[in-house]
Order: structure tokens, then sequence, then C-alpha cells
């Protein structure tokens, strides 16, 4: 680090600080959803990227929507956009469940054909409407740009987003799963089924709520991510890999997990992107996690539960 | 190099200009050229699908996938070339019929369907495919069964196939006169090359960097890829930021651009501090990053949509009436769009449809209608064309700050590779 100022270095030890928490957060959003429907419930969905895509192009419609009819209420279009990615999302993810996923729960292998080919139906649903280029969505103008914190250390303002956003769905996630009945049930089916049907669970409606939950938590990731990614017919598919990389990584059925296994992989991927080259980077990434893995295949947290 | 366009004395262009609507005169008498001066017998004797009435070409492009999302542009350019050269009255007399496939994003694929365009269609020629690779994975059919392919995409060069005429820019026809003008309008000395990882990004990087370092003396401070795809750019960006380059120098592409060009104005950079100059970014990519984000940066492209010359007011035009209002037109957009004329000023200089007969015509061929103003096809199969620098601004335009003189195709640069 020869040649640079002290002050310097501070200032990029600052942001390269927020940088890897930005990237921890757009992780774990990613990987929330999944989170749920991989870690919980078992079920391999592949078309999981497809429903941030939805949440992408609720975004767009309504940014445009806004910008012709209601300009005055683009300020704030992105938060309705969020909430109503959400409920968006989880509508199709119901629906989703109803009419494929509840049908393959005893045929694992096929729920990731099955969904693969989904995704790629979605895909090809999204492109035959929205045209097959990249749309860009109006932003607020607030939101775009940085935070100039001193004359060197500039915060993007859309990062600050994602974290926020991050903070309040992971909150609202574990509130829903430790904190509400639902949650009991959700936990009590995945820890057994048969049990939980003879108490009087209704297991089939409990599996229809978490996924299309799962979704739709899918669904606010793909709102955020218009902030900072691009969005198309296929730009939900970019993520799939990191989003189960981390859901495996973090022990598949611990909440937990994939908050510290997000963290963990953000955390070196923007620290050896810093000293060395993005390609090599992954490659190294990669690789450490495949280490850990082959040590510890259950992945870093697991529940200790009879199965 | 001689200027297209020679000075002419003035008694003398007058008497060729009476000369000229002389010949009119004649042609107007005779009329167009029909089907009966081309007696199909003669214009095709290698079994094309060629009749007294039409002629079968095809179109290749992926309109499904990962890809459509560039190809769709190229898809529209050739069918309104297509539509405007049947319009007056086809070529040797016949129309233009088309047959479109689908290479869907995947090469194997790709290398299928021209198979089929080829040997089952008998196409009189292709004009087809976007990518590198899936040119590569044509390009065995069509040596082995001799068809004609016009690739309309800016590449990476090291290619010439008797079978393929390329009308896209190759590298050296893009890189080196951008970074000419950039290192004399910005005194740069110092360069960040940034790209995906694959093999575009990575021969052009490849060329940049021996001429920055031995032609234009300069530093390349840093040379790195991203994996197609990538989203996160933070940590690059701070690397940047410390290093302070004159210049970045960008080959991002796809999804990961969007996501790249965010990031850096997120973080504070912009066109006020920095110098950008990027080899991927048409008015097709700006849609999806978004004006605002590339405010400022520059861009290097034979053609953009803003060009002010009467071709490409006609060509904007008739664009729009065929496709809509809303659509834009980016570098290859106006190099697909080149395809059929120059297939048609081909065919009717061999007077025949035999690829063989057309390939030979082809070195020479000029084009004065080009919508980016002149073209002329090299004995090597690409053409000469200028470099544009293009100053993006918010509404997704740009203003053309630099023009080359015509420059000369050279797939293969000796020093260079």
């Amino acid at each position: 680090m020869a040649g640079y100022t002290w002050s310097e270095i501070g200032s990029i030890f600052a942001m390269q600080g927020f940088s890897g928490l930005s990237l921890f957060c757009v992780f774990l959003l990613m990987a929330l959803g999944l989170a749920i429907i991989f870690g919980q419930m078992g079920v391999i969905n592949m078309a999981h990227g497809e429903f941030l895509t939805i949440g992408a192009y609720t975004t767009y419609l309504l940014s445009r929507w806004s910008e012709l009819h209601v300009p005055a209420l683009l300020d704030y279009a992105f938060f309705i956009a969020v909430i109503l990615a959400f409920l968006i999302a989880f509508a199709v993810g119901y629906l989703v469940e109803m009419g494929l996923i509840r049908h393959l729960y005893k045929r694992p292998l096929d729920t990731l054909l099955a969904t693969w080919g989904l995704s790629l139906i979605m895909q090809q649903t999204f492109r035959s409407a929205f045209g097959a280029r990249e749309v860009s969505p109006t932003l607020p103008p607030w939101l775009l740009g940085a935070y100039p914190v001193t004359d060197s250390i500039d915060i993007p303002i859309n990062g600050m987003v994602v974290m926020a956003l991050t903070a309040v769905t992971t909150a609202g996630v574990f509130l829903f799963m430790f904190r509400s009945r639902w949650g009991l049930r959700v936990r009590a089916t995945v820890q057994n089924r048969v049990m939980s049907g003879c108490v009087g669970i209704d297991t089939a409606r409990v599996d229809r709520m978490t996924f299309a939950i799962g979704c739709g938590t899918a669904g606010i990731a793909g709102a955020a991510f218009t902030t900072i990614a691009s969005t198309g017919p296929t730009s939900g598919s970019l993520y799939i890999v990191d989003t189960f990389l981390v859901v495996v990584f973090g022990g598949a059925a611990s909440l937990l997990g994939t908050i510290a296994s997000a963290f963990a992989i953000a955390q070196a991927q923007s620290i050896l992107e810093f000293f060395t080259s993005g390609s090599m980077a992954k490659v190294t990434t990669l690789l450490i996690v495949v280490g850990i893995l082959m040590l510890r295949p259950q992945g870093l947290f697991n529940l200790r539960i009879r199965r | 190099m001689r200027s297209p366009s020679c000075p002419v004395s003035p008694s003398l262009f007058k008497a060729r200009r009476l000369a000229q609507i002389f010949l009119i005169g004649l042609l107007a008498l005779a009329g167009p050229a029909t089907a009966a001066d081309y007696p199909t017998a003669k214009v095709n004797t290698t079994k094309l699908a060629v009749t007294d009435q039409v002629v079968k070409v095809g179109i290749l492009h992926s309109v499904t996938g990962t890809m459509a999302i560039s190809e769709t542009g190229s898809v529209e350019a050739e069918k309104l070339a297509i539509k405007q050269i049947n319009d007056m009255g086809g070529i040797l007399g016949r129309k233009i019929e088309i047959i479109q496939e689908d290479g869907a994003s995947d090469w194997p694929t790709f290398a299928e369907k021209s198979k089929k365009l080829l040997v089952q269609d008998r196409v009189a020629t292709v004009f087809g495919c976007w990518t590198s690779a899936s040119r590569k994975a044509v390009l065995p059919v069509f040596e082995k069964e001799n068809g004609l392919l016009y690739y309309p995409t800016f590449y990476e060069g090291l290619e010439q196939s008797k079978n393929v005429i390329y009308t896209g820019q190759e590298a050296t026809q893009q890189i080196l006169a951008g970074l000419d003008w950039i290192a004399k309008e910005k005194n740069a000395k110092t360069f960040y090359l940034i790209g995906s990882d694959y093999i575009w990004p990575r021969t052009s990087m490849k060329i940049a960097r021996k001429h920055i370092e031995n032609v234009l003396k300069g530093t390349v401070v840093a040379e790195e890829y991203f994996p197609l795809g990538h989203t996160n750019f933070g940590s690059v960006i701070n690397k940047m930021k410390l290093r302070k380059p004159d210049v970045i120098y960008s080959a991002v592409v796809g999804g990961s651009n969007v996501a790249w060009y965010k990031q850096l104005k997120a973080a504070g950079v912009n066109s006020d501090k920095q110098t950008l100059l990027t080899i991927s970014v048409t008015e097709d990519e700006v849609l999806g990053i978004g004006g605002e984000n590339m405010k400022g940066f520059y861009s290097a492209m034979k053609y953009f949509q803003s060009l002010d010359n009467p071709n490409n007011q006609k060509f904007v035009k008739s664009f729009k009436e065929m496709w809509g209002a809303d659509s834009v037109i980016g570098d290859v957009t106006q190099a697909a769009y080149l395809g059929p004329w120059l297939w048609k000023e081909a065919v009717e200089k061999a007077g025949s449809f035999d690829v063989d007969k057309v390939v030979a015509a082809s070195p020479g061929i000029e084009l004065k209608n080009a919508p980016e103003g002149y073209v002329k096809v090299h004995p090597n199969h690409h053409l000469w064309s200028r470099l544009r620098v293009g100053q993006w601004d918010a509404n997704g335009q740009a203003k053309v700050v630099y023009e080359s003189d015509l420059i000369e195709p050279n797939p293969f640069p000796a020093g260079y590779q």
C-alpha cells in the first residue's frame, strides 16, 4: 500500500467495509425466501430467481404508471412497489404451490426438473409480456447517487436502502417463524408432518402459506435489486446459484445459518475481490466453500432434531 | 487512404450528371430488372431456393433465451431492410421471402438450425448470429455446405471465412482510434481495464493494452475480468477510487452492465470526476442501464442513433414506423441493417444467386445509403468503417464528439496478438 496517505487508506477501509456489508445484505435478502422454501420445506425451487424478477417488474410497472399518471407519487412509489412486489409474488407462489409443487412433495428430484421448467416458462412469459430488452425503472432522484460522508468517503444511498429493507425483512421473517402461531405450525410441520396432522394442523395449508411467503420474500428482494442491478426477463436467474450456495453453506434447516453464511461468503468475496481480481475472487470463494462443506456436509449450522 | 468521394472538376461533374440523368431515363424506359432478364436456370446453378418469383433467405437469431435482449434489434433491422428491398422490386426481379429460425441462445441449436436452413430450405443467404460463440458454432456448417452468412456484431477479430461477411467492426476498428482520441483529448496516461470474462473482452483488452503501452506510452494500472452475470462491483469501484486512473476502459456486458453503471453512480463516481470509455454500451444497453446513470460517459462505436446525416434520418424514421416510436437503434442493429443491402448489391453485381459468385463479387461493394454514412467491403470480408465516440446524455442518446476517417479492417493485427 505504498504511496497512499493514511486518510486515503482509512476511507477505502470504510468504503470497503460498507461494500462488504451491502453485499451481505444482498445475499441475505435473496437467500431468505429460499431458506424458507428449501430450508424449511425441502423443496428445491429452481424458479426462485423468477420470483425476484416478478418483484423487479412490479417496481418497473409501478414507476412507469406513476410517472405517467401521478408524478407526485414517484418519490414514494418505490416503497409501495416493495409491498406490491411481496403481494404479487406471494399470490403467484400460492398458485404455483397449488398447481404444481404440492403434487411433488414426495418426489424431490422431480421438483428440481419441474421448477426448472417453470423457471423457463416464466422467463419466456416475461419476455413476451415486457419485451426481450432490459428495462429501467424510473427511480426517485434521492435514491440515486452517493451520500458524501467526508471528501473521500462516499456511501451509496441505494446500498443503505437495501440494508434497511434487509433488516426489516429479516426481522419480519424471524417474527413470523418464531413468534407467531403460523410459525409454530410451520416448524411443527417441518419437524414431524404426521404428528402435526394428528394434532389438528392443516399441513397442506401450512405448506401453501410457507411456500407463498418464501416467494413473497423473493419479490421484496427483486424490488430492492432494481436499485443496484438489471431488470430483464433473466435478471433473477443471475442470483440463483449464489442463493443456493448461501442456503446450503449455512445449513439448510437453519435461518441463523443462512445469516452467518451470507455474511461469511459476502465478506470473503468482497475482501478477495479487493486484493485479487473479479474472477479469481469468485473461484477462491467457491473453493473455500467447497472445502468447508467437505468437512461439514451439514453446513455451518444445523438443527439437532431426531428424524 | 483514398477518400470515398473523389473531388471532380465542375464541368466534368456536369457532364457526369447529364450522363446519369440519361441513364436513369433509359432505365425508366426499360423498367426495373425483371425475372425474365435473369432466367432462374442461369442465376441459380446450385439448387438454391430461387424460383422465377421468389428467393428465400434465412434469419437466424435468438428470439428466446438470454441473448434475445441483444438480438431482437438485429432481427428487426434485417426485416426492415428486406421489406424495403422488396418494396423496390426485390432482387433480380424476385421478391425476398424470409425463413426465420430461433437460435434460442444455445450454440448447438444455432448449428442445427443453420444446417436446416442450408440443407433443407436451401436458402440463398443467412443473416444471423450475434455472439462469437454462436458464430463459431455455425461456421463449420456454413463452410461445409457452402452457405453465406452476414454477421452483424462488432467482435474480437482473428477470423476470416470465405462464407462470412462481417458487417460489424473487428476489434482494432473499434479500439485503437477511440483510445487515441481519449489519450489526446483528456491527456490520459493511466488506464483501468475492466471486462466480462469471456473471449471478446479478453481479446479486446489484450489489443487495448498493447496499444496503450506501446503506442500511447501510457500505463495500464489494472486489468480485471468478472464472470458473466456478476452483479456486485463495490470492491472494484473502491479499488478504482484508490488507484485514480485517468480513464476507466470498460467491456462489461449483459445484465452485469446495468449493475456496474448503477453502482458506479451510487458510489459517487460520475463523469465530473471520472472519464470512462466503453466499447460495450449502445442505445440498447442504455435502455436497461438508464440514461441518468450513463450521463457524460463515452462509448466508442461506429454508429449512434443520433448521427446527423440524411441516410440515418431516413433509416431512423422508417425503423420507428415499422417497429414503434419507442424503439431504439444501437450499433449492431445498424450493422444488421447493412446485411441485406450488401447482399443485394453483390447479387446484382454477380448477376447470380450462387454463393461462390456472390462472394467473389462482394469485395469492393459500396453502400452510399448506409445509415452510418458510407461502407465498403474489404477483400478480407470486413467493412471499411468510421469510428465515432459518443457522449451519453440523460435521455439515453449519445452526442457524437469525435469521428475518425474510414478505417481499414484488419482482423489479424500484427503486433497486437
